[in-house]
Order: structure tokens, then C-alpha cells, then sequence
């Protein structure tokens, strides 16, 4: 497809298999000029990592994913030499900072001027000048040299009269992922947030390689437990990209089933606890019962509560027979109506509003300029979402509609998730009623030589992406997932700005990003 | 006003807590020799820190899941608390990443004897899909002393309650070891 960005005519090949991604080659030293072009039309940098391709003939490469008015664009750049660089794009996009820095960290290629060139993923347990996913990296390291006891990571430090910091993690006090947030506070008002991630890094993308497709399903789907069907299905649509495998339409139809009742788990929790987090416990009781009674009849239905490996290359794992369509759909028709119950009160509930209401606020101009993406970016008037604007099927025949707030507070998250719960119940509905006949998986072969393939799937948290290599022998050669967290994170250090610390509980639950997802 | 509303739903809802599961004995993985000591002591009444030293975030979606209306946690006398220097017993959700090895030795040590730690989940009892790696140091059990390990991926929170329950129920696992 021949497309013009600002004064950049390009020739995009589409992916196989028909959706809107389209790949595209460029010159690093033009990587710059084409982040503009795509800024100025509106668009966003979803996502950028790196490979190591010298086994290929090549050198290394940086890899961009942009969200654009035609999809999703993804770029390769290679990047020849014994020290491998690319033109900085985090003054462009600031979301790139960090997955720059995780870039270095990981492959040893580097952001030229970059602004903050500091550490991000690397902590202690391995020295700068080593970088694991170079494939001549040995994956299992058994001599463990010991740990030095810190991470000596240079914060950024408020001076000034008054002004004291509170550290705090990596072990939080509630049961939730660690990392460490460093609060530089006056009095009890937030002067400054600093993130410090990292932490459950445990070698995600290098475990990856070598693997056989259908474990490396099983290992996409643990990269952020709570976003399994997400990841698994991202993952699934690179490797039959690559494979060119054409999904039967039922497991197609049964994916989206799938990934809509992981939003509604997940939105159910997060309701019942920014209940919790404003002490109404009640909100949390009710929610939690409505959410473990979905859990439950998924466990019933396909075998495990949180659906875990019932997504597989080529299709899915698990059928549903009519009755258990009537059961979901009778379930999901009354937690409709409890949860209509439950926004009442949420509504009437003047305490609640109080908490919620202009508490972690994220502009929609600040979040266009840092990409906030999906659910939070949506609560912040930014009005993306894949499986209305680029939807692949069966979300091409649904008709989805997107829930949009603009106040961008903690008021805001709770009314998308509200509406993506009714929205979802509905699909769920529409898709038990018109899941078509046939086949639940297609034959995955890989070609033999290697291939590659991009998967993009609207999780509960916002735009999911899988990119993958399949080497000749038809193993594993490189796969990065992508969580939204990575472009979300930061807009939280800055939501939280102004605000009370006892606050922060709320408005981090809010968001509610992942860590694992991240940290790999 | 709210009120009304919350009272009328929470008599429509009536109860819903469910009977709890027995302790499954065969998850011991150690017993110490103090152990019916403390019972005689504190009976079941105990205070768990859970630490999540590298998970995916699946297993701690069912810790979370042992806290709704069903499980009646702290009916049993289970209570999660915010710092390990207030609690019995660790629940430890793993891989153990290297990131976060020196912090679980440090919540160890900072918890105040007698203690128990249960390992939950596939990759805490044996690394799991991560195993061990340049970032991954496996199973729980290779970083600190695991009484109790609970397998899953994630494992369900009967499951988990099972577990809680076989470290601070009465009885050995083998009489020999008692």
C-alpha cells in the first residue's frame, strides 16, 4: 500500500493473514523525521525494542510499533557496527524513554542523545558491560557471582526547604507487585513521584528462545497473568502471521469470547476494590462475589478460572457446548443487572464520589503528548481502541462501542470500566449467540526458513503486542510482548502530582498497570 | 442517600461464605520442631505477609480471590497484614527473581520466629515455565526455608487456603517426623 505521512511517501506491506499492520523498512537516521510525521497526523509510538540479528548476516535491530490513521506501522531498522545506535525518539515521543533504556540494558544498543541514558531494567545481576539477550549471552548462568546489596539507581532528588522523601517498596504493604516508588513530599501534598521497576525481571524474553511454538504460547500468556488471554492471543496472531495459518472462524469467535471475559474479571476486581481502596468494604465484598462466581463458571465451562492455555497457535484448546452457552449467557445477563445495582450506589454514594472525583488527574492534552494508552488513556479522552478502529475478526462483525471520559480522574478510570463491563457483557452475548460452526484449530507449520509476525490484541489493559521471530528449525529465535503498562507507567508519576500520599493507594489502583508485563 | 440502598443489597445478598476446606498435610514439605508448641499457644490465629518475590501476577489474583465473601478468611482467624515484622507466616509467590532476592532474605529475617513460609504456585515450588536463569533463581526454596508448598498455575484458593491451613494445623505429615 503506497500512504504519505507529511512529506514521507511509503510502500507498506501488509501483514498475512489481512489486519491492519503493516511493515515497513527504514533508515535509522530517518527514524526521527518518520516520528514526527506520524505525531503530527495524530498518531502514537506503542512500542520499541531491539534484536540481535548478526546470526542472520545482519547486525543489530531497533523495532518501532506506531499506532497511525492506517493501523498499526511496524518498522525495522538495522543497525550495523560494533556499537550499534539510533537516533533518540524519546524528545519526540517521551513514552520511548524507558523502553530505550530497557533496550541498552538488554541488547547493548543505545538511544544517541538521549536525554536520561540511566539504567532501567538492569539492576544489580549483571555488570553494564553484559547484555542478556545478545544470543552470545549464556541464558543459564549456574556460577552465581553474589549481589551486591543495592541497586545504587541514581533518583532524581527534590531539594529545598521542607521538602522529605518517602521511599517506599519493593515490598508493598497490600498484596500487589513490587517495585519501588520514591515520593519526594511537602507537608502531604506529592511534589514529585519517581518509579523504579524492574523488579520481577526474570528473563521472560530470553526464556523464549529455542522454544517450541506451542510452550511459548503457554509462556506468553505468563508474562502478565492477569492480561493471559491478551498476551496469548497476540502471541498466537504473530506466530500464524508468520506461519500464514488462517484461524477457523469458531476459535476466532471463541478468542474474543475469551478476552472479553477476562475484561469483565478483571474490571469486576478493580471496581470492587477502588470501593476497597475508599473504604467502602461493601463495594469490595459485592464485586469480589459477583467476580468469583465468573471465575468460577469459567473453571466449569473451559477448565481453568483464568482461561490459562486454552488459547493455542492455530486456534484454541477448548469448545462451548449449548448449554454452557446458556449458562454464560444467563450469568452474564445477571451480573448485568448487579452491577447496574452496584453503579447506583457508586453514584449515590457521596464519600465515594468525594475520593474519586478530581483525584489523579491526567489531562487529555498531557495525555496525548505521553501516549497514555488503552483503559486509562480512554478515562483521558484518548480515543483508541484496536477493536474499533482496526478491528480483526470476528470484531469486524460486532460493532463495538468505545466508552470515552475526558476529566482523566480517578472518577474517570471507574466510568470506562463501568461501561466496558456492560459493553463487554453485551459482546459476550452477541458472540455466544452468533459463534459460527467449525473447526477449533488450523494446522501451524512454519515455513523453514525465518519468519516473522506481530500480533495486536485490545487486552483489559490497553493495546497488547506480541513481535516474534521463528528461526528455520522452527523454534523460538526472538519474541518481545509488549504491555501497555511500558507507555502508562510514567502517567502516573504525573497524575499523582499535587495530590495526598494517602491518596496514592487509590489513584495507583486506578490505573492498576502491571509490573510483571514490564519487567519481564 | 446510599445507605438504604447498601442495606437492602446486603440482605439480598445474605451469606454466601462457604464451609472451610481441611489442611492438606501432604504439602508439608518440613516440619519444625517447635511447631506444636505454638499451637498450643496461638491456636489457628495467623498473620500472613504475602510476598511476591518475581510472579506473573496469576497467583496473587487468587490470593486476592481468598479475600472475597466466599472464603471467609478472617473468620477462620487468617488475616493479611502490612509488614512482615507483624506476621506468622510468609506466603511467598515466585519465581524468586535475582532483582528480588536480597528483599525476600531481608523479609525473612525481619519476620519473628517462629515463623513459617509457604511457597505458592508452580514456578514457588519448582520455578516453573522461568525456572532458573541469569535473572531467575527458581524455586522459593532455594533463596529461604519453605514448610509449605502449594502447586498451581495459579492454584485455586481452596487450594491455597489448604495450604495456610496444613502449616498451622496440628499433626505431623509423617508420624516419624513429628
Amino acid at each position: 500500500m503506497e500512504h504519505a505521512l507529511g512529506d514521507i511517501e511509503l510502500t507498506l506491506t501488509p501483514q498475512a493473514g489481512g489486519s491492519a499492520i503493516w511493515r515497513f523498512q527504514l533508515d535509522p537516521a530517518r527514524l526521527p523525521s518518520f516520528a514526527r510525521a506520524i505525531q503530527d497526523e495524530g498518531g502514537q509510538l506503542l512500542a520499541l525494542w531491539g534484536a540481535d540479528d548478526r546470526h542472520l548476516g545482519r547486525g543489530y535491530a531497533v523495532h518501532v510499533a506506531f499506532l497511525s490513521s492506517v493501523g498499526l506501522i511496524w518498522s525495522r531498522s538495522d543497525l550495523a557496527g560494533e556499537s550499534p545506535a539510533y537516533p533518540d525518539l524519546a524528545h519526540i515521543f517521551p513514552q520511548a524513554d524507558r523502553m530505550q533504556r530497557a533496550a541498552f540494558d538488554l541488547l547493548g544498543i543505545r538511544a544517541r542523545d538521549a536525554a536520561d541514558d540511566r539504567k532501567w531494567l538492569r539492576h544489580a545481576t549483571w555488570s553494564e558491560a553484559e547484555f542478556p539477550l545478545r544470543k552470545d549471552f549464556p541464558p543459564l548462568t549456574a556460577a552465581r557471582s553474589p549481589l551486591p546489596e543495592v541497586d545504587a539507581y541514581p533518583f532524581l532528588r527534590v531539594d529545598g526547604e521542607g521538602v522529605h522523601e518517602i521511599p517506599v517498596g519493593p515490598i508493598h504493604a497490600g498484596t500487589i507487585e513490587p517495585g519501588h516508588f520514591r515520593f519526594s513530599i511537602i507537608g502531604d501534598r506529592i511534589l514529585k513521584l519517581e518509579e523504579r521497576l524492574g523488579y520481577t525481571h526474570k528473563g521472560t524474553e530470553k526464556r523464549f528462545e529455542g522454544m517450541d511454538l506451542a510452550t511459548g504460547a503457554k509462556l506468553a500468556g505468563r508474562v502478565s497473568g492477569d492480561a493471559h488471554t491478551a498476551f496469548a492471543w497476540a502471541y498466537c496472531m504473530a506466530v500464524e502471521s508468520a506461519c500464514a495459518c488462517r484461524v477457523p472462524d469458531r476459535a476466532a469467535w471463541l478468542r474474543a469470547l475469551f478476552l472479553e471475559i477476562e475484561r469483565v474479571a478483571n474490571h469486576l476486581g478493580d471496581l470492587g476494590y477502588l470501593g476497597n481502596d475508599v473504604a467502602l468494604a461493601f463495594g469490595f465484598m459485592q464485586f469480589w462475589r459477583l467476580k468469583e462466581d465468573w471465575l468460577r463458571l469459567s473453571a466449569r465451562l473451559f477448565g481453568h478460572r483464568y482461561l490459562f492455555d486454552c488459547i493455542v497457535p492455530g486456534g484454541v484448546a477448548t469448545d462451548i457446548d449449548s448449554a454452557g452457552r446458556a449458562e454464560l449467557r444467563a450469568l452474564g445477563e445477571r451480573i448485568a443487572g448487579e452491577v447496574s445495582e452496584l453503579k447506583h450506589i457508586y453514584d449515590e454514594h457521596t464519600g465515594l464520589q468525594d475520593r474519586f472525583a478530581h483525584t489523579g488527574i491526567v489531562k487529555p492534552e498531557l495525555a496525548a503528548r505521553l501516549g497514555l494508552s488503552g483503559l486509562a488513556g480512554r478515562a483521558s479522552s484518548q480515543a483508541w481502541d484496536a477493536r474499533v478502529q482496526f478491528p480483526c475478526a470476528p470484531y469486524d462483525q460486532l460493532d463495538v462501542a468505545m466508552a470515552l471520559q475526558k476529566s482523566g480522574d480517578v472518577l474517570a478510570r471507574a466510568e470506562v470500566r463501568f461501561a466496558e463491563v456492560f459493553e463487554s457483557l453485551r459482546l459476550i452475548g452477541q458472540l455466544l449467540d452468533r459463534l459460527p460452526d467449525g473447526k477449533l484449530g488450523a494446522p501451524c507449520v512454519p515455513a523453514g526458513t525465518p519468519c516473522e509476525g506481530l500480533g495486536w490484541v485490545e487486552g483489559w489493559r490497553g493495546p497488547t503486542i506480541v513481535a516474534l521471530r521463528i528461526a528455520a528449525d522452527g523454534t523460538l529465535d526472538r519474541v518481545h510482548p509488549h504491555d501497555p503498562s511500558w507507555q502508562n507507567w510514567p502517567l502516573l508519576e504525573v497524575g499523582v502530582l499535587g495530590n495526598i500520599v494517602p491518596d496514592f493507594p487509590l489513584i495507583n489502583k486506578s490505573f492498576n498497570l502491571s509490573y510483571s508485563g514490564v519487567d519481564l | 442517600m446510599a445507605t438504604h440502598l447498601i442495606l437492602q443489597k446486603i440482605f439480598k445478598t445474605g451469606f454466601v461464605s462457604e464451609p472451610a476446606p481441611a489442611a492438606d498435610l501432604t504439602l508439608r514439605t518440613r516440619e519444625q520442631q517447635l511447631h506444636a508448641d505454638i499451637l498450643r499457644l496461638f491456636g489457628q490465629a495467623v498473620a500472613i505477609r504475602h510476598v511476591d518475590a518475581g510472579s506473573c501476577n496469576g497467583c496473587e489474583l487468587e490470593i486476592h480471590a481468598l479475600g472475597g465473601p466466599h472464603y471467609n478468611l478472617e473468620g477462620l482467624g487468617v488475616k493479611f497484614v502490612a509488614s512482615p515484622r507483624h506476621a506468622d507466616l510468609l506466603l511467598v509467590t515466585g519465581p524468586v527473581s535475582r532483582h528480588l532476592e536480597v528483599a525476600l532474605k531481608r523479609t525473612y529475617e525481619a519476620t519473628p520466629e517462629p515463623k513459617w513460609v509457604v511457597a505458592i504456585g508452580d514456578c514457588g515450588c519448582t520455578g516453573g515455565m522461568f525456572g532458573e536463569s541469569y535473572a531467575s533463581c527458581g524455586r522459593v526454596s532455594n533463596v529461604i526455608p519453605v514448610d509449605v508448598e502449594v502447586p498451581g498455575c495459579p492454584p485455586t484458593p481452596l487450594a491455597l487456603l489448604q495450604g495456610i491451613l496444613a502449616a498451622v494445623s496440628a499433626g505431623a505429615k509423617t508420624p516419624a517426623a513429628s
